[in-house]
């Protein structure tokens, strides 16, 4: 049922869903209806650029650049968002 | 973790956040729920609520300490007028708020003000798709406004939630009662086979339905669950005293979860006070932080150091914690003893005799007691022994 992610597509977080920084938590955190999920640095950071205009491959590009020195990380990248969207956490905008 | 202090004392190791805060604002309710985990003496409680300053003070602490969840529940938390000033602190300070109601009490003017404040999402208790077993169930003429209290939900753009308890009077219903949920637009339905404590033990051999009855409810919401996929989220609760191994109670006592009551008592549960022998932090003395991690209240079944056999030297210990310490002393007497609902447990006969006792006619022909302030008060006056006879902590 759920699609596979692609390089031209546009996601936004679903609706309800909240996205925050949690100080007491040092680290990011997905708020939703009777749930929460807490991210791991590299997952944080690719919902954190999750924001309805970015492009899957503006967002590798935009990763790649911020983070240099980890080899590699487009795979990883399509993988997280890949498993976003089948729990549900983003919606296809485009 | 625990270490014991000079004094003698557990004092508190703990690394634990409360993620998930209950704030049980009143237990004044409109509707009388046979099946209500309320304490039967909650009465007592309905004088000496908490003001907004204090709730607003305990929102702060519990924010301070990594709280994200806040649940507003009752009783029916609409009946403060104070709500909208919660919800608004709420959101400043970061939480995800849930505002948990029968829906009695929830206006046009009351939901826009709960949506330009932040409440993030309202779960709406639900009974059954006939007026007949609602109005029954609940002692209240309540299912009309139900259902314009979902279209209100919906029409406001928030999520629905909707959380309908499971027993004998509608779980022959499950599949009419998925049907009216995907018809109002719920986006999560919880179906929440009823628990026995509070109201609804007393209530046990009228409301428990037989293993075959949820056998099949089970299975026809997966078959729905397959039908809707992501559209509408569906949980099904399946009741302990089906299964063969305890629940891993609130996820482990002090570990995640956190209640503060209408009256300030700081739980870490919701039935905690039934407990003999434990005095439980209230706010109005103690910060909430001196709750969690230090009162011995909180500490006391915290990890495993309490256990004693057959959980001590079980190897499944760490996955379920020994189960429910309330469950354990409700049905036999000792807080410390295993969960009945285990097969590992010697009261294990317990839980058969439950469930054969449900399906006693006579038994199941009993008059329900409802939950009211009138059968509160009876029964915190002891005046009604023949309604707790069987169990041993309902005061």
């Amino acid at each position: 049922m759920t699609t596979s992610v692609n390089p031209a597509d546009i996601y936004s977080l679903a609706r309800h869903y909240r996205f925050q920084w949690e100080e007491a938590q040092q680290c990011y955190v997905l708020l939703f209806p009777e749930g929460m999920i807490k991210l791991n640095g590299g997952a944080g950071e690719v919902i954190k650029r999750v924001d309805g205009n970015k492009t899957v491959a503006e967002i590798v590009i935009e990763l790649q650049q911020a983070f240099p020195d980890a080899p590699d990380i487009e795979a990883d990248i399509l993988a997280m968002l890949q498993l976003a969207l089948e729990k549900a956490w983003l919606e296809k905008r485009n | 973790m625990t270490t014991i202090g000079n004094n003698g004392v557990a004092a508190s190791k703990t690394n634990t956040q409360p993620l998930w805060l209950l704030a049980e604002v009143t237990y004044r309710c409109p509707l009388h729920c046979a099946f209500c985990y309320n304490p039967t003496d909650y009465d007592k409680h309905t004088q000496n609520e908490l003001t907004t300053e204090q709730w607003i003070q305990a929102l702060r602490d519990a924010r301070k300490m990594g709280a994200l969840q806040l649940g507003i529940s009752g009783g029916e938390p609409l009946l403060r007028d104070d709500i909208e000033d919660i919800v608004r602190e709420a959101r400043k300070l970061g939480y995800y708020s849930n505002l948990i109601t029968s829906g009695v009490g929830l206006t046009e003017k009351r939901i826009q003000e709960f949506k330009e404040g932040g409440l993030d999402h309202i779960q709406l208790s639900m009974h059954d798709i006939t007026e007949e077993i609602n109005n029954f169930i609940t002692n209240t003429k309540t299912f009309e406004l139900k259902k314009k209290v979902a279209a209100m939900i919906k029409g406001h753009g928030y999520p629905m939630v909707l959380n309908v308890v499971i027993h004998r009077f509608n779980i022959g219903h499950i599949k009419e009662i998925l049907e009216m949920a995907e018809a109002l637009g719920a986006d999560y339905v919880e179906l929440a086979n009823t628990q026995y404590y509070g109201w609804s033990l007393i209530n046990r051999s009228q409301l428990m339905p037989t293993k075959e009855q949820i056998d099949h409810a089970e299975m026809i919401t997966n078959e729905f669950r397959q039908k809707v996929g992501n559209k509408m989220k569906i949980f099904f609760v399946v009741p302990d005293y089906f299964s063969d191994r305890p629940k891993k109670c609130m996820n482990g006592w002090g570990e995640v979860f956190m209640i503060v009551t209408a009256n300030g008592d700081v739980l870490p549960c919701h039935s905690a006070r039934v407990l003999p022998g434990m005095a439980f932090p209230n706010v109005k003395e103690h910060g909430l932080e001196w709750a969690w991690k230090e009162s011995p209240a909180f500490n006391k079944y915290r990890g495993d150091d309490w256990m004693k056999e057959p959980c001590r030297s079980c190897p499944e210990k760490e996955k379920d914690l020994g189960g429910c310490r309330c469950q354990a002393f409700l049905l036999t007497g000792d807080a410390e003893s295993a969960d009945p609902v285990c097969t590992l447990s010697p009261n294990h006969h317990l839980i058969e005799k439950a469930i054969e006792d449900a399906k006693n006619p006579q038994l199941q022909a009993q008059p329900i007691v409802f939950r009211n302030d009138k059968n509160s008060r009876r029964i915190a006056a002891g005046e009604a022994p023949e309604l707790v006879k069987e169990f041993h902590a309902l005061p």
